[in-house]
């Protein structure tokens, strides 16, 4: 860690100046500009806990908004009874244990299944979590009493998308990340040469789904009630994987970059024209795809390989 | 008696789910296109039908006329100018998957945005044949007897034509082996390109049918493609006789479960049962092993 620190000190300065500068713009911006901004954290951190994982193995995952309901449904229920922190702490801890389950069962299914079944999953746990509230519970939504303050939510998201990057980059740099990139580019090469495939996967899966359901905990401070239509909207899924995408989840800042024009767009259009933020979103799918395949990271990487490329043969002659 | 009117209507209601993914595994199946945007071309459909009873006064069978042919033509272009492409440029099927994933995602929500913002999100549905038939003791509605009859006659069609047919034989041969049917003289990327097309047909004649004796909306889409998904993975890909049997299935399931269980479970039901097949036997129930 500290070698890795010291070799990536001018970013790790860079990454410290601009935390400061975003921890203290609170006490400037008006409400409305920190509520853009938690939703902004809030992608930035599903994004990039999606990359972690759907990024290395192209295993494509539409069960983000699954987890992150999780997380909404656990504080909902717990902080009744326990302090907000303990409550957050519970929803990271139910959403890595659902997760383990999901995936102990589930991710020997390759390719379409698992993106079929991942999408399939939230609508399972929403008419599940439906039925149950209406049944059994009586009710249809639950309130949530608490009085935490904007700017609080504010730092807890900011602490958590920056941990979230940089422990996404960090695994990167270790075993567990290589074992993960090379199950993302032949699954039987790597379990052939010694990779544990079924514990890396199961791992990292529900590392990310912990990072998604806490996420939830912490937006669902900012409800008043929330029902199951609420929390697990699939939405969800689809914006953050477009960010992760659009960014570039190859690399670790990459779904950081990609979820800033894209909550932009979303809190310019999806108030006023929820429709046409919808054909928005498919468009973008497409113009990846067919134009942007390793996201606006590699782009930038490749122009700036181009621009250095250019100075140095000017300095040689 | 209440259980076999139940289970009648279970078996209608898997008729109806065999036709809809009929068009889907003929996509699938011969083309290898996992088509996320296929339940668009159902909805629209169901919305010609819908325009063609309400706004122009006709029988809403004339209306397969028209979304027959523009969905064909529609998915015809889909295939030849965004799947041929990235066909292409894949290193792999499981590289070409994911980009045809995202593509048709993001056709899915192209589409359904346009609807959206033309037809608005409302619950629409006509009234059409919606007489009660006696049989054996049970009542059923003359309308989902039709799209049952109507999912038949189009399974028993297809069969035909897959079995008996030149045409047929091109595309059975390009499901077992694109490459080896290339190398015995079939035009893969063209008969590809007809299935994919006409699998597209078949989703809107499936809307139309169904539109009959259902409520839908702009966004009922998606739920289909579900649904068409499910019974094309518990058929096994490229079956056209296994694709009606495991409709038919899934209906009687559903139907039933809803009835002993509870009628907001549907979904949850038809996802148990997705998985226990995916998880059990991946390859299909009605494939040889």
């Amino acid at each position: 860690m500290l070698e890795l620190l010291q070799k990536n000190w001018r970013i790790a300065a860079l990454m410290a100046l601009g935390t400061l500068v975003l921890a203290l713009v609170p006490l400037y911006a008006s409400s409305y500009v920190i509520s853009v901004f938690i939703v902004l954290y809030a992608n930035i951190a599903l994004a990039t806990a999606w990359a972690f994982f759907s990024g290395a193995t192209r295993y494509i995952s539409l069960a983000t908004a699954s987890f992150f309901g999780i997380g909404i449904y656990v504080l909902a229920i717990t902080h009744v009874y326990v302090p907000i922190p303990f409550a957050l702490a519970a929803a990271a801890i139910v959403g890595f244990l659902v997760a383990a389950v999901v995936g102990l069962s589930t991710l020997r299914l390759r390719g379409v299944y698992f993106v079929v079944f991942t999408f399939g999953l939230t609508e399972l746990i929403h008419q599940v979590i439906n039925w149950w509230e209406i049944n059994i519970n009586k009710t249809t939504s639950r309130y949530i009493f608490t009085d935490v303050p904007n700017v609080n939510i504010y730092e807890t998201l900011l602490a958590i998308a920056l941990i979230t990057i940089v422990g996404s980059w960090y695994v990167s740099k270790i075993r567990l990340g290589f074992a993960l990139r090379a199950i993302g580019e032949d699954e039987t090469v790597a379990r052939h040469t010694g990779v544990n495939t079924t514990r890396v996967k199961v791992l990292c899966f529900a590392l990310s789904a912990s990072v998604m359901a806490l996420v939830g905990a912490v937006l669902a401070l900012r409800y008043p009630y929330i029902d199951a239509s609420i929390a697990f909207n699939n939405s969800w899924s689809f914006q953050v994987l477009i960010a992760a995408l659009l960014g570039g989840a190859g690399r670790a800042w990459g779904p950081a970059v990609g979820a800033v024009p894209l909550v932009l767009l979303s809190d310019l259009l999806a108030g006023s024209f929820p429709h046409h933020f919808s054909i928005a979103l498919g468009l973008c799918f497409v113009v990846i795809v067919y134009f942007l395949p390793g996201g606006i990271t590699r782009l930038l990487e490749r122009l700036y390989h181009a621009w250095w490329a250019e100075q140095t043969k000017v300095r040689a002659h | 008696m209440i259980l076999f009117e139940v289970f009648l209507n279970g078996l209608l209601l898997g008729g109806t789910y065999g036709l809809i993914a009929l068009g889907l595994n003929l996509q699938y199946g011969v083309a290898r296109i996992l088509n996320l945007s296929y339940g668009e071309f159902f909805m629209g459909g169901a919305f010609t039908a819908f325009f063609t009873i309400m706004l122009w006064k006709f029988n809403p069978l004339l209306s397969l006329f028209i979304s027959m042919p523009i969905a064909f033509a529609i998915n015809w272009l889909i295939y030849q100018y965004m799947m041929i492409p990235l066909v292409r440029r894949a290193a792999d099927q499981d590289v070409l998957d994911a980009d045809v994933v995202l593509v048709t995602f993001g056709l899915f929500f192209v589409f359904q945005g346009l609807a959206l913002v033309n037809w608005s999100g409302d619950l629409r549905g006509y009234s059409f044949l919606s007489v009660g038939v006696p049989f054996f003791g049970a009542t059923v509605a003359l309308n989902r007897v039709l799209a049952f009859f109507g999912a038949c006659a189009i399974a028993f069609a297809l069969f035909l034509v897959l079995r008996y047919t030149r045409f047929g034989s091109a595309l059975r041969a390009i499901t077992i082996d694109p490459v080896a049917a290339g190398l015995v003289g079939v035009d893969v990327r063209k008969f590809s390109a007809l299935a994919f097309a006409g699998g597209g047909a078949l989703a809107a004649a499936a809307g139309m049918l169904v539109s009959t004796f259902i409520s839908f909306s702009a966004t009922i889409g998606v739920e289909y493609t579900l649904k068409a998904l499910i019974v094309v993975i518990m058929a096994g890909v490229g079956r056209v006789t296994g694709t009606l049997a495991a409709g038919l299935l899934l209906g009687v399931v559903e139907s039933l479960g809803g009835y002993l269980i509870d009628p907001s479970l549907t979904i949850a039901i038809n996802f148990a049962l997705f998985i226990v097949i995916l998880l059990v036997r991946p390859t299909g129930l009605f494939t040889r092993a």
